[in-house]
């Protein structure tokens, strides 16, 4: 199991190498002169040098590469441009929001799109198995701004059951008044991930009630709701878990969107804000952590998956 | 049986239907049948004439869209059909169980061994920690090897025979009056099979427990069963005493099922197989008479259109024909087709070496051990020749086909020589005529044909191919060779999905032979066909070697389908040719020790008593050999030979005893023949 860990962990390592890449790359090549755009078109061709400079920019790219690359491995993210602050400084809070906002948001939906897909499967082919999935269907084509604003419509400005926007402003909220901003985003996230987990779920759960195992079950004398209970569950469950850890990065990586709309000051707002401004060097190590993210769960499912799934286990272990 | 006992198990009149596209379609019609406490009943008949579904009526367990439609399934004198799904569930906690074909997809593979036999001991109020406890007896009364162990594992860290084993633990776990028994042994070697039906046997002695032994498998039911029904097409057709049916049969369908069956003794040389001829019904066709009428040939108008009763052979012994004095003696059903024309100019193979092949080896690499599935195998085969390969799975048997047609290349040293040419080692590495010339026909026709291609393009690609021919040139050769495979004509354009089993092995040969193959390579080609089916195909497969010399490899698990269409024989034991020789001699003896219990484990159909010669112990891992010969730890043999240190310190050599009898053994050959007379 240890081998098959650091295994996993090595590939993720050379993955992340890429990315870095990719991503330097990217930025490296995108059109603008920086200095000009921050110092204006007037200031004398010294001044731009001066600032390149300054910034390391006058280096070769192999050189601004490296130095970038080895600030993140020691925790030197660097100094954002337009900000003049450090990059850890700007994205450190915004990160542990949307954390936050990503926590609320799985608690939600997590156990509702996999009970709706469990009922789906139990009630394969009657009305509410079609009205679970072909309203999940619909409600995910839907983007989660336009959720948003109806929500934000609908609770917030109708009704008022719901704050309009996901922060709080007092000084130090306390943590149900932080939840209770967070719901109205969660809601319009839950009707955009619903119809893709529950569809997931259902095919587990039908795959599984068709098993030979569950036939076992049932004629063991099982009543259908324990055999459903006892064995059905924990096989059909597995490739969901796989499906949801790979939803966790969207959720927690930025949603740029939802932030904007419910004016939240997460990781999404920053990295949109740093576009905007052109401020590559807070950008590039965004994007980079963004990627980080992503591969950090996508190993945590990886292993989950093993532990849970004996068969996988034991080809691990061995 | 005494008759004045409640019968565990009564079937009256039973009527099953399954609603496809809306439509019933009948799959059980008018079943009687009844088991006494203690008795077992077997049910025989072909693939789709419902045998599973009178079980999982039984059971109470009938697919979403299956229905019973009329009768009773009475159980202790109870009727079942209408209760409701509480006492279902009581019953079959505490008085019905069932032993399932696939064990291993019946357990869950989540769930650790002990804990899903557990779970029917808590079902019955048995506390957690007793209910272990009695679940590791249980699989103790089931004589698993190493029972506490077996407890902690998963699913698929056991055997086919251990998994079946865990679930007739299970099943018995609760007590059952009524043990239902779908198919228990298919799929398992014929030494497991022979351990698993022992214990079965034993199990019954010890319990009393009434079975119903549903079985495709004549042989088995034959040794296992006390009575017999033959179902077709949904109907009951013949019923009796085992011994009485098997002797007697009375309904042509049962003759018919009996005679295709290659039986000892029976070879291509002098004999050809009986066949049914025609298909068997689909799903819910409807009859006014009788329902073999259209594959029987003595069936006459009456039995067209009048429903027959069934009639008393000889007291319990009952059959539902008109013509039940005659089936007996009813004429040889044997497809003619004439080739003796050519015939003549091959009709005797010339010791002349087509294929040679020396001292192929392959290693495979397994979670970084090495293992050596194959060891230095060397044989030769002639022209218009057959060369049975036969073992227990992971013998090497589909290794050894595969090395031959270069889709995996063997050790340094291995050597394949075809007609006088060596062959590159790898397929991608041979020239077309090459590849044409060595061709390989599968088990599954289902996974080996392009289902988005219609009949004749398949075998029309085929040609294109491997002949060079054009493309109108080779769709005049597609439906010749179809028609040679006498698929008919109307067929040509359908695709697979559109054909029985049998005919979709046909178009597989068909394709076999696109490239007008020397040598072809059968895998196990009839395994998942029912007998009559079979019987056409090895039919078939006689008459292409007749017809254009072709040499046959042909590898299957039935011993007795590789006696009937074998010239030679090797038996494969661990990745080694362990015995070599005529068909003849390997069936006849001396044998091998390994060869003698093999063939001691089959279920014999002619009902004869033979001592069944145990392997013990199970087949040692490739990647970690025994010392010495690799069946000493498991020799039926070795004990008593005065040869034990030999066997345990030194591999013997493959040495010819006979004059082209060749065995790897320490024990002269003298002395086998002793023991094994």
């Amino acid at each position: 199991m240890l081998r098959f860990i650091a295994k996993r962990i090595g590939l993720s390592l050379v993955t992340l190498f890429i990315v870095s890449m990719i991503v330097f790359i990217m930025m490296s090549i995108m059109p603008g002169d920086l200095a000009k755009q921050t110092l204006g078109r007037d200031a004398t061709p010294e001044a731009y040098e001066i600032w390149n400079k300054e910034k390391g920019l006058d280096k070769p790219l192999v050189v601004q590469y490296c130095v970038w690359i080895g600030g993140v491995m020691t925790g030197d993210l660097g100094m954002s441009f337009q900000y003049e602050q450090p990059v850890s400084e700007i994205l450190g809070p915004a990160a542990s929001k949307s954390a936050q906002l990503a926590i609320v948001a799985l608690i939600l939906i997590a156990p509702i799109s996999i009970l709706g897909g469990v009922i789906a499967a139990m009630n394969r082919g009657k009305r509410i198995d079609r009205v679970l999935t072909v309203g999940g269907l619909s409600a995910a084509v839907i983007p989660e701004f336009v959720w948003s604003v109806v929500l934000i419509l609908v609770f917030g400005v109708a009704i008022r059951v719901f704050p309009v926007s996901a922060f709080p402003d007092e000084e130090n909220p306390n943590i149900i008044n932080s939840i209770y901003h967070l719901l109205l985003p969660s809601i319009a996230l839950l009707f955009v991930l619903f119809g893709y987990i529950s569809r997931i779920t259902r095919a587990g759960v039908i795959e599984a009630l068709d098993s030979d195992y569950m036939r076992t079950a049932v004629l063991k004398g099982l009543s259908r709701k324990t055999a459903v209970f006892r064995h059905v569950l924990r096989n059909a469950l597995l490739p969901t878990i796989a499906v949801i850890a790979t939803q966790v990065p969207y959720l927690a990586g930025g949603l740029i969107a939802i932030e904007r709309v419910f004016n939240y000051p997460g990781f999404g707002n920053i990295l949109m804000d740093a576009v905007v401004a052109r401020d590559f060097s807070l950008l590039q190590t965004a994007v980079f952590l963004v990627g980080l993210v992503i591969i950090c769960f996508q190993l945590i499912a990886d292993v989950l998956f093993a532990v849970l799934n004996p068969r996988i286990r034991q080809r691990v272990t061995e | 049986m005494s008759t004045t006992q409640t019968p565990t198990l009564e079937l009256r009149n039973l009527e099953v239907a399954y609603t496809v596209r809306g439509i019933d379609r009948q799959v059980l019609r008018d079943v009687s049948l009844s088991i006494a406490p203690g008795e077992a009943y077997g049910l025989v008949g072909e693939s789709g004439c419902g045998k599973s579904t009178a079980a999982f009526a039984a059971m109470r367990y009938l697919p979403r869209n299956g229905k019973i439609t009329g009768g009773s399934i009475i159980f202790e004198g109870k009727d079942i059909v209408d209760i409701g799904e509480t006492d279902v569930a009581q019953l079959r906690r505490s008085a019905i169980s069932m032993v399932y074909q696939n064990p291993a997809t019946a357990l869950n593979p989540t769930i650790r061994i002990g804990k899903q036999i557990a779970e029917v001991f808590e079902l019955n109020g048995v506390s957690k920690t007793d209910a272990m406890k009695l679940a590791q007896e249980s699989l103790v009364k089931v004589q698993i090897a190493d029972p506490e162990r077996v407890m902690r594992r998963y699913a698929h860290q056991l055997s086919g025979g251990m998994a079946q084993r865990v679930v007739i633990a299970m099943a018995l776990a609760s007590n059952p009056r009524l043990l239902v028994m779908d198919e228990p042994t298919t799929g398992l070697d014929a030494t497991v099979e022979a351990e698993v039906l022992d214990l079965v046997r034993e199990l019954r002695r010890d319990t009393g427990t009434a079975v119903l032994f549903i079985s495709h498998n004549l042989g088995v039911i034959r040794n296992m069963c006390d009575r017999v029904g033959v179902l077709y097409a949904g109907a009951l057709v013949e019923q009796g005493a085992t011994a009485e049916i098997f002797k007697n049969p009375s309904h042509p369908y049962t003759v018919g099922l009996l005679r295709c069956i290659p039986r000892g003794g029976l070879h291509k040389s002098t004999d050809r197989l009986d066949t049914i001829p025609g298909t068997p019904p689909a799903l819910g066709t409807k009859y006014e008479g009788c329902v073999f009428a259209s594959r029987c040939s003595l069936a006459d108008d009456k039995c067209q259109t009048e429903l027959p009763q069934m009639v008393e052979i000889n007291g319990a012994h009952i059959a539902r024909c008109f013509h039940s004095d005659k089936a007996s003696s009813m004429p040889r059903s044997i497809e003619k087709i004439d080739y003796a024309s050519q015939a003549d100019v091959h009709s005797v193979h010339n010791d002349d070496t087509l294929l040679s092949i020396s001292h192929l080896s392959k290693i495979f690499t397994q979670d970084g051990h090495k293992v050596r599935v194959i060891n230095d195998v060397s044989f030769n085969l002639g022209f218009g020749e057959t060369l049975g390969l036969v073992g227990e799975s992971g013998s090497g048997k589909t290794t050894i086909a595969k090395l031959l047609l270069g889709l995996v290349s063997p050790e340094e040293g291995g050597v394949v020589t075809l007609d006088g040419k060596g062959l590159a080692q790898t397929l991608n590495r041979r020239d077309v005529s090459d590849v044409g010339s060595m061709q390989i026909v599968f088990q599954n026709p289902d996974q080996a044909l392009n289902r988005r291609h219609s009949v004749t393009r398949i075998i029309s690609r085929a040609v294109e191919r491997l002949r060079g021919f054009s493309v109108d040139d080779s769709v005049v050769r597609a439906h010749e060779l179809l028609t040679g495979m006498r698929v008919d004509e109307s067929l040509h354009s359908v695709r697979p999905a559109q054909l029985s089993g049998g005919l979709k092995q046909r178009v597989a040969i068909a394709r076999a032979f696109a490239g007008a193959p020397q040598i072809v390579v059968c895998d196990e080609p009839t395994s998942a066909l029912d007998v009559s089916v079979q019987a056409a195909i090895l039919n078939l497969l006689v008459d292409l070697q007749k017809k254009d010399n072709t040499s046959f490899i042909f590898i299957s698990h039935d011993l007795g389908v590789v006696r009937y269409i074998s010239d030679r024989i090797a038996v494969l034991y661990l990745g080694r040719v362990v015995e070599f020789g005529t068909s003849q001699r390997v069936f006849n003896g001396p044998f091998h020790p390994y060869t003698e219990a093999l063939l001691s484990s089959v279920p014999n159909i002619d009902g004869s008593i033979r001592k069944r010669i145990p392997l013990t112990g199970v087949v040692p891992s490739p990647s970690n050999p025994p010392s010495g010969c690799v069946l000493n730890p498991r020799c039926p043999r070795k004990a008593g030979s005065g040869f034990e240190t030999l066997c345990e310190t030194e591999e013997p050599n493959l040495t010819e005893v006979e004059p082209g009898h060749f065995m790897r053994c320490h024990i002269p050959v003298a002395n086998l023949k002793q023991l094994q007379s």
